[in-house]
């Protein structure tokens, strides 16, 4: 085979990265039954937060610890107003994202296309590095929250459909009115799952600032939170499904930016937000032929007694 | 457990709703102001300063409108797709097609001086409902979700406008620069004096919300796309044609945002540029003014004017008072996050909590 397919897999592998860990935490986010928009927002805070703090510490590792609290402190505030206090989930979410692009740009400005000093490095996965054509091109030069992102879907899969703490956040999202009446503190769930998305995107965020492009750009995230939401929704809520997802995206994206020399490169560019909306309607159409749907209750805030 | 619970309200007071929303502009500007002390400025201080070189100053204000004038175009427009549940988040890339297809016709049709401008409009206000259709079909034909279609049409818009000033559509007389030749006189709007405010657009703008706040008052157009909004289960039950009168509000709504990147074009830059020069952001920025206006149009004129203003600060900010003017952008993520903060105070009445019956028993 040809080492060219090799290499779009390597690419794609990168490329797919931010959009898994975006796309697996808002699976887990809706799964609980809470819609958040804010994707955009919470990975820009957690793109600007990891540059900022490894750029002083020196330290990209630091750097993504501050990126997954930035994500996780982003995504309580949204907590608080779409579960504890009820509020319209999607203003709360859009309001997340306006809020989120906006101070990061303040935080960010002294920091504009400055490169990151001391970067994420790619690593060479032993064993698998040394196989050959592929080793050296797929498993040689990748980061280690690329395949952290396949491992994280893995245990979420685990997680999800087979232990009782799956079987819990499922619950509270299908019927949370079932889940209250056996005792389960819904809204505590229901805002765990949600820090826990945003701690997710802060990840995938800190990705794109240490490791991918590490340097900071005033909305370098680039509609990326938006096209993990759709990945969610195109991945039908499974973590699983979220890589063979992310991996097409990216796979997608990768050719697309390959005929780089045959197109203007604004409408290759252009491409994965094409690409997203066609994602959606292929969705919609095999959803109409009754694959299953989202989870019940999702969207709705949870009240006791309140339908 | 809290001494206190969240009891249901009925329908709040108009009174209770200016309150609330005024309330939620008020803690946007007090932690604005903390801002402004963090980078050193007294808060009073900075906002006498930003009042003074906008509001109180002649060009100033003239500034602080003609940053309004987009904001009300697309916001107004906005509070008709949320009154009927369509979340059009795609304004901005209907503004940037908008202004394309203005400046298409002020580039290359070569029309005569009196029918320049109105084709340009027209053209500008179709563009703009078109490119909301796609989003619109989708929804009511599929149900795919309208939120995540119309925000990636906001990037194919963006990669547009960057594609045509750097190719087909570059000016050929100048250089390195990526954007289109310079309009004819007759494709330029009339502006105030030697300000920037192109007042046919604030016209269009006031007349646009009248209109609408008509449409949603008065005809069945407006009953049934309100019905939409507020009962999905009833209007299906009512036999609303949920598919016409979509595709109907996403017309008016996603048109009036093309009408905004006319005003722009024709008022401002007088060609195409750059999508982050031509645009700042106003079709995000449209959203806060269609949900601080609690989604009634006339109101967002009201509230274009009040983040035109946080616009036009950013200015005065950077000249005068040297903050940097990215403030601007987390003053207005904090009038939304305050508006959706702000919500439950208008759905909700705090109750003090009985005292538990048998006191004695709890542990």
């Amino acid at each position: 085979m040809d080492d060219q397919v090799w290499i779009t897999l390597a690419r794609a592998l990168a490329f797919s990265t931010p959009l898994l860990w975006a796309a697996l935490g808002e699976i887990i986010v809706e799964r609980s039954g809470v819609v958040n928009l804010g994707v955009e927002g919470m990975m820009i805070l957690g793109a600007i937060a990891g540059f900022a703090v490894a750029q002083t510490t020196g330290d990209p590792w630091v750097g993504l610890l501050a990126a997954m609290a930035a994500g996780g402190a982003a995504a309580l505030l949204h907590a608080v107003f779409a579960v504890l206090l009820r509020s319209d989930p999607y203003v709360s979410g859009l309001a997340l994202t306006i809020f989120g692009l906006g101070l990061s740009g303040l935080i960010g400005r002294a920091w504009v296309g400055r490169p990151l000093q001391n970067a994420m490095e790619p690593i060479s996965l032993p064993g698998l590095a040394s196989l050959p054509v592929v080793g050296e091109i797929v498993f040689g030069r990748q980061h280690i929250l690329t395949w952290g992102g396949l491992l994280a879907a893995l245990i979420l899969w685990v997680l999800l459909h087979h232990t009782r703490l799956g079987l819990i956040v499922r619950t509270v999202g299908e019927n949370p009115a079932a889940a209250d009446a056996a005792g389960l503190p819904v809204l505590r769930i229901r805002i765990l799952t949600v820090v826990f998305g945003g701690v997710m995107a802060g990840v995938a965020g800190g990705f794109l600032s240490l490791a991918y492009r590490p340097s900071w750009g005033q909305g370098m995230t680039n509609g990326l939170g938006w096209i993990a939401l759709a990945l969610a929704i195109f991945a039908l809520w499974d973590p699983l499904r979220a890589v063979f997802a992310a991996l097409l995206f990216g796979a997608f994206f990768t050719l697309a930016y390959s005929l780089q020399s045959q197109f203007p490169p604004q409408l290759l560019t252009m491409m994965p937000y094409l690409f997203t909306i066609l994602a959606l309607t292929f969705t919609a159409v095999r959803k109409g032929r009754g694959a299953f749907g989202a989870p019940e209750a999702l969207g709705r805030p949870y009240a006791r007694g309140e339908r | 457990m809290l001494p206190f619970r969240l009891e249901k309200r009925g329908v709040p007071s108009a009174g209770l709703i200016w309150g609330v929303s005024l309330a939620a502009v008020a803690v946007a500007m007090l932690l604005t102001g903390v801002l402004f002390a963090f980078f050193g400025v007294p808060p009073i201080e900075a906002f006498r300063t930003i009042v003074e070189r906008t509001i109180l100053d002649a060009r100033g204000l003239s500034e602080v409108v003609r940053r309004a004038i987009p904001l009300m175009l697309a916001g107004v427009g906005l509070t008709l797709a949320f009154r009927a549940n369509f979340w059009n988040i795609g304004a901005e890339g209907q503004l940037l097609i908008g202004a394309t297809a203005a400046s298409g016709i002020a580039l290359f049709s070569g029309l005569p001086a009196g029918a320049m401008l109105p084709t340009m409009l027209l053209a500008a206000f179709l563009a703009g409902a078109a490119w909301g259709l796609l989003p619109a079909l989708l929804k009511t034909r599929l149900g795919v979700n309208e939120i995540i279609t119309t925000l990636m049409m906001n990037y194919v818009a963006i990669y547009i406008v960057r594609w045509l000033i750097n190719g087909p559509w570059k000016g050929p007389s100048l250089g390195g620069f990526s954007y289109t030749e310079r309009f004819a006189p007759e494709a330029v709007l009339p502006t105030i004096g030697t300000t920037r405010l192109h007042w046919p657009t604030l016209l269009l703008a006031i007349a646009l919300a009248l209109f609408v706040a008509w449409l949603l008052a008065r005809t069945r157009f407006g009953f049934e796309a309100r019905m939409m909004g507020e009962s999905p289960e009833a209007a299906r039950y009512a036999g609303v044609n949920f598919f016409k009168t979509t595709l109907t509000l996403i017309l008016v709504s996603a048109g009036a945002a093309g009408l905004a990147g006319f005003g722009e074009v024709a008022g401002i830059h007088q060609r195409l540029v750059d999508p982050g020069s031509l645009s700042l952001g106003y079709g995000y920025t449209a959203i806060i003014v269609a949900l601080l206006a609690r989604k009634n149009p006339v109101a967002a004129l009201v509230t274009a004017l009040l983040l035109g203003w946080v616009a036009a600060s950013g200015d005065v900010m950077k000249i005068s008072l040297g903050l940097p003017s990215q403030i601007t952008g987390v003053t207005s993520g904090l009038v939304l996050l305050s508006i959706i903060g702000s919500e439950p105070f208008l759905r909700y009445r705090l109750v003090r909590r009985e005292p538990a019956r048998t006191p004695s028993e709890a542990i």
